[in-house]
């Protein structure tokens, strides 16, 4: 029975496979397919994950009625189907909101800029950060000159001209000529070097997916369906 | 050495423009071939242990028999292929130290993969549910079950994925919250380690290394470089070196081969493709436009 769900996994794969060759119908069928098992299946999980436990077994079986309040400020977003009365699922989205900025912004300030902040300009001794401008790290590369104390060495540096310079990229008070212009070309190269780390590891990221796919289909479909 | 002359240059444009035209579909598959040939045929390529890999296992490997850690296990089938064999690698790393693993899910279609991996890999090394682990399931509210898990991890779970109260779950019965926790571990392929960071981490201080596919990678390194967590594995390249590192090679070790080969395949056709483009352009320039 294993052999059959492979079977059809396997197929499926090669449908939408086709359509590297070019468009058609097969290709549709299983797009198709996709779209429509994952609605029908996100729709269940959400149910079974989210509104049974947390709404209809806390009023029903534990006689917990607090959870209507959320209930009915989630009804509200349904008023959105209506044109005349879609102003009232603006109070669900104000509360949704007014709350997660609320929880959000204390933790996030800390988190993405205070921290970032104060890692840029002291060490901060944890581990796997890497020293700024520590006379350590320099002492230990004059000391025992090698490449991987280079690297160390200059890491810290490195991350302070790059976000001096790209932050100087980004300031628009003032014409990007004479010595600001230069300082924000050397923040450009910076970003390229940003994107292209972050493009190197999308191509990784994407041909993970196809070897993950092929090594379904070589070594968990292929081999066992005819024994080679 | 003479100059080539004007019909020589007029061929080389005209070739070149042809492999600047060349069909992707031949391109499709010389990667197939690539990635094909050393899943049957492994090469075993070298891998190189990055620190922000080895930070998470020498911290797993510092904690005593016995600790407790934390995986949320935030991903769903789409990315099964980068995050699935890194986070088999950790669990069964814990379970060789005898580490109490407390496994979650912070996203909707989770639970079905979270299950499936948690079970195998106690299967694989002998443990035991409610004594050596156990799977909480999804709760949604992500930043609340978070925060709620820093007061009493009864608040989001009063009971777990099988509907076993919590505290009926023999390994649970001494824990609280964070604070009887060594490390949280998130594997992800949204951005809950985020979330992990700003309401985790610096609400309640506890340690947190993540695992996430390469698309996400270079976005946490600001992350690492200010402590806020203690490690990252990034992709199948992260999930190979903790495979390597832990002495369990899986589905990560073998598809580095394939991985390796198709990043040369990548940059030959990068360079090729440069090439052809500066000779055309040269051509236009010395023969004028077509």
């Amino acid at each position: 029975m294993e052999m059959v769900w492979l079977t059809i996994s396997g197929l499926l794969t090669l449908a939408i496979f086709s359509f590297l060759y070019k468009d058609n119908p097969v290709y549709k069928f299983a797009e198709h397919l996709l779209v429509g098992t994952s609605a029908g299946y996100y729709l269940i999980i959400d149910y079974f994950n989210a509104v049974k436990p947390n709404l209809i077994d806390e009023v029903f079986k534990n006689h917990h009625y607090i959870p209507i309040i959320p209930g009915i400020l989630g009804l509200l977003v349904l008023f959105r189907l209506s044109r005349r009365y879609g102003w009232i699922s603006r109070w669900a989205i104000a509360f949704y909101i007014g709350t997660g900025i609320g929880i959000a912004i204390p933790v996030g300030m800390q988190a993405n800029i205070i921290e970032q902040i104060r890692g840029t300009m002291v060490e901060t001794g944890k581990v796997g950060t890497p020293a700024l401008f520590s006379i350590q790290a320099f002492s230990t590369l004059f000391s025992n000159f090698n490449w991987h104390n280079f690297i160390i060495a200059l890491n810290g540096p490195i991350i302070i001209i790059g976000v001096f310079c790209t932050l100087a990229y980004f300031f628009f008070s003032k014409p990007h000529t004479g010595a600001l212009g230069k300082i924000a070309k050397v923040g450009i190269v910076f970003l390229m070097v940003g994107f292209g780390a972050s493009f190197g590891y999308t191509v990784m990221a994407r041909v993970s997916l196809l070897i993950g796919r092929l090594d379904f289909l070589v070594n968990d479909w292929i081999r066992p369906l005819f024994k080679i | 050495m003479e100059p080539p002359g004007e019909s020589e240059v007029l061929n080389m444009r005209n070739f070149m423009e042809k492999f600047l035209k060349l069909d992707r579909r031949y391109i499709f598959i010389l990667v197939a071939i690539g990635v094909i040939i050393p899943l049957i045929f492994p090469i075993g390529l070298p891998i190189d242990i990055t620190d922000h890999v080895k930070n998470i296992y020498d911290a797993i490997n510092s904690y005593p028999p016995g600790s407790y850690v934390i995986i949320s296990l935030d991903y769903d089938p789409s990315t099964i292929p980068e995050l699935n064999p890194m986070t088999y690698a950790i669990i069964r790393h814990c379970f060789k130290r005898d580490l109490k693993v407390i496994a979650l899910t912070l996203l909707p279609a989770g639970p079905g993969v979270a299950e499936i991996v948690t079970k195998e890999c106690a299967r694989l090394e002998n443990k035991e549910y409610g004594t050596d682990y156990v799977f909480l399931g999804y709760k949604v509210g992500t930043d609340a079950v978070i925060l709620g898990m820093g007061e009493d991890i009864r608040l989001p779970f009063p009971q777990d994925y099988y509907g076993t109260k919590i505290d009926d779950l023999p390994m649970m019965k001494n824990f609280k919250n964070y604070n009887d926790a060594k490390l949280v571990i998130t594997v992800s392929g949204t951005r809950m380690p985020e979330y992990w960071v700003a309401y985790a981490y610096q609400r309640y201080h506890i340690k947190i290394a993540s695992g996430v596919t390469a698309v996400m990678a270079a976005d946490y390194y600001p992350y690492l470089q200010t402590g806020q967590m203690i490690g990252l594995i990034g992709g199948l390249k992260g999930a190979a070196e903790y495979e390597k590192l832990a002495g369990l090679p899986g589905k990560a070790f073998i598809g580095m081969d394939a991985q390796s080969i198709i990043h040369m395949l990548v940059i030959v056709f990068i360079i090729l493709g440069n090439i052809a483009y500066f000779i055309v352009s040269w051509g236009v320039k010395k023969g004028g436009a077509k």
